[in-house]
């Protein structure tokens, strides 16, 4: 299969088979796209026009606004062949730091909303710390810091709600995420944009600056890139701390999202998160992915629930469904990786 | 054997006592090196003698314990792998240190990456993609590495002698003085790495000096101006193909030979 043939780059291996494997390559978003685009297809005919209402495609936006937001700060971490799992616990912390900030210090709401941003990017910088100054691998890092965070939720909320009427009347703009503008029946909500608006900011510095190449090249071969000259731990580290900043960012959408703050709110986060990126094409073994793939796995998610659940289906078929696809999305991710060595 | 004339020109690189230890392991025990202007020096000697430890320590990737690296007569002390590219050495690392993943040109320029002037480069550090590629193509097509290709082709698709080339091509883009080889062909077949051969060959005729680290004989013998030989983390002489059969060379690599007197040969 090797070319023998060195000056010549351009592939002398014409096949079909190969031509296609290096398209997917640069493009590992194809598959994705394709499995979104068949299932609106599928989901359409067996649902009907409800399902491209203008009001139910801006329903499944909304559900997937956190999703997808935390979804983007796990594909980050992902992309250096890290895993966070503390992710659901910063955004929580950071929404009840916002909260109690606001509430029981009296804090201006906007400094509130500030500090708990910044609370988030604390959690992301102890995660980092861990993980690039004492070198402890990922999984067990956040494993750790999950715990810890939670058990920081339970401390400062004292276990209690605070409740949507108190925020409304003392700090709005902690819900100002969660308005709305109607555009006929869509609804859309300043959460959702900023989540839009976040997609595009990171997708630019993954592909437009030298930063970006140097987080795929840390997770793509840590060796190489250290001798190419990349520091590489600070780009680590750095990858930690911006996650959590935007999974702080994430806690003021979830506040907007469900009004209120409970301690409880992000159980489903985690998984959901890493589910978003798996499915998005984006490799757990580091060096591979995208942003926009991220945004098509969180709205595949968003779409595959919300057609099931149009369609009758029980809950359960969700679950079950979603599975599936992420079974799939790792098989494919490691038949790709094998058949390039 | 007699001096030479001190007519001598000065080695752009050279290191004096190098050692360095990993544990009880010592890979490098007071290990000299010479390399000349223009020259293609080889460095041979067993598994684990010492050889990418030195050449580690020469291009700033290993911090030596003790031990003087000069460049062009000036005594250098490199802290990263940027620190000697900086300084006009470039390294092509045992096993080559590409990142898969990342397009050729992205590879080429990794770790010094182009930003457009301005605001738009230095505020938001935007990328001249533009620029890298041109320059991508213009590097890739002086080194005839290039008929019509894709430089926004992923590294991984490539085989195993074109990836070795973008990581020549790669190591002597940046008007680098030295270009440190380790093993280049070893993973490549037999005409891969003939055109390995010929590349290097041709970088050589532009004047950088090439550090070429092999266990093939044959093609040591062939392309090198002079051959270094290193034995349990030290050079324990350095002869030249034109005065020296292989099997001599092989024996005295492996300790079965004593090396010449007067070595180490300058
Ligand atoms: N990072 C390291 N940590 C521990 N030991 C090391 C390290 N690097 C090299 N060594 C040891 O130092 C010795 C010299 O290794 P080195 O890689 O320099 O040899 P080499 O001459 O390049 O061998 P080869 O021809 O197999 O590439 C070996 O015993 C090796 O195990
Ligand atoms: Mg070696």
């Amino acid at each position: 299969m090797a070319s023998n043939d060195l000056p010549q780059f351009a592939s002398t291996d014409t096949r079909l088979s190969r031509r296609v494997i290096n398209v997917l390559h640069g493009n590992p978003t194809i598959i994705p796209l394709f499995v979104l685009v068949l299932g609106l297809a599928v989901f359409s005919s067996v649902v009907g026009q409800r399902f491209f209402h203008p009001f139910n495609l801006s329903l499944v936006l909304q559900q997937v606004t956190i999703i997808g937001t935390v979804a983007l700060a796990q594909t980050l971490i992902i992309l250096t062949a890290g895993i966070d799992l503390s992710v659901g616990a910063i955004v929580v912390l950071s929404s009840v730091a916002m909260g109690r900030l606001a509430m029981d210090h009296d804090l201006p709401p906007g400094l509130a909303l500030a500090l708990g941003i910044a609370v988030g990017s604390g959690c992301g910088a102890l995660n980092g710390f861990f993980v690039t100054m004492i070198r402890l691998p990922p999984f067990i890092v956040t494993l750790g810091t999950w715990s810890v965070f939670n058990a920081l939720i339970q401390f400062w909320s004292g276990g209690e709600t605070i409740r949507q009427q108190e925020i409304e009347a003392s700090a709005p703009v902690l819900q100002w995420t969660g308005e709305a503008l109607r555009m006929g029946a869509a609804r859309l909500t300043i959460g959702s944009l900023l989540m839009l608006l976040l997609a595009g900011l990171l997708w630019y510095v993954l592909n437009r600056t030298a930063y970006g190449r140097h987080v795929y090249a840390v997770g793509n071969d840590p060796n190489a890139a250290r001798l190419s000259g990349i520091a590489t731990r600070k780009v680590l580290f750095t990858v930690y701390l911006l996650a959590g900043t935007i999974c702080g960012f994430a806690g003021w959408l979830l506040i907007g999202r469900i009004g209120a703050i409970s301690p409880l709110g992000g159980a489903m986060t985690n998984l959901d998160s890493i589910t978003a990126v798996v499915i998005g094409g984006t490799s757990l073994f580091g060096g591979r992915g995208s942003i926009i793939g991220t945004l098509i796995g969180a709205l595949i998610v968003g779409f595959f629930r919300n057609g099931l659940a149009l369609a009758g289906l029980d809950v359960l078929w969700q679950e079950f469904t979603i599975g599936f696809l992420i079974i799939i999305a790792v098989s494919f991710d490691q038949w790709l990786r094998r058949i390039s060595t | 054997m007699m001096a030479r004339p001190v007519t001598n020109p000065e080695p752009v690189l050279k290191a004096r006592g190098l050692v360095k230890s990993f544990g009880r392991v010592v890979a490098m025990d007071g290990a000299d090196f010479d390399l000349m202007p223009g020259e293609i020096l080889a460095v041979i000697g067993d598994n684990g003698a010492g050889k990418s430890t030195m050449i580690s320590a020469l291009a700033g990737a290993v911090r030596p314990d003790a031990g003087e690296i000069f460049l062009g007569g000036e005594k250098v002390a490199f802290h990263s792998p940027m620190d000697a590219r900086s300084k006009g050495i470039e390294t092509v690392f045992q096993g080559l240190a590409l990142a898969p993943a990342l397009t050729i040109v992205d590879n080429l320029f990794l770790g010094r990456e182009y930003r457009v002037p301005g605001v738009r480069g230095g505020l938001f550090r935007l990328l001249d993609r533009p620029r890298m590629r041109e320059e991508a193509r213009k590097h890739l097509s002086d080194l005839g590495l290039m008929t019509i290709q894709n430089i926004d082709q992923v590294v991984e698709t490539l085989s195993g002698g074109q990836r070795q080339g973008v990581a020549v091509a790669r190591a002597c883009a940046f008007g680098s003085k030295v270009v440190i080889l380790d093993e280049p062909t070893a993973a490549l077949g037999v005409k891969e790495s003939r055109k390995v051969l010929d590349l290097i060959k041709d970088v050589r005729d532009r004047g950088i000096a090439i550090v070429l680290i092999s266990h093939n004989m044959p093609h040591v013998f062939e392309i090198a101006d002079r051959v270094h030989i290193h034995r349990l983390g030290r050079r324990v002489a350095v002869v030249r193909p034109s005065e020296m059969t292989m099997s001599d060379a092989v024996a005295i690599m492996t300790g079965a030979m004593e090396p010449p007197a007067g070595q180490p040969a300058d």
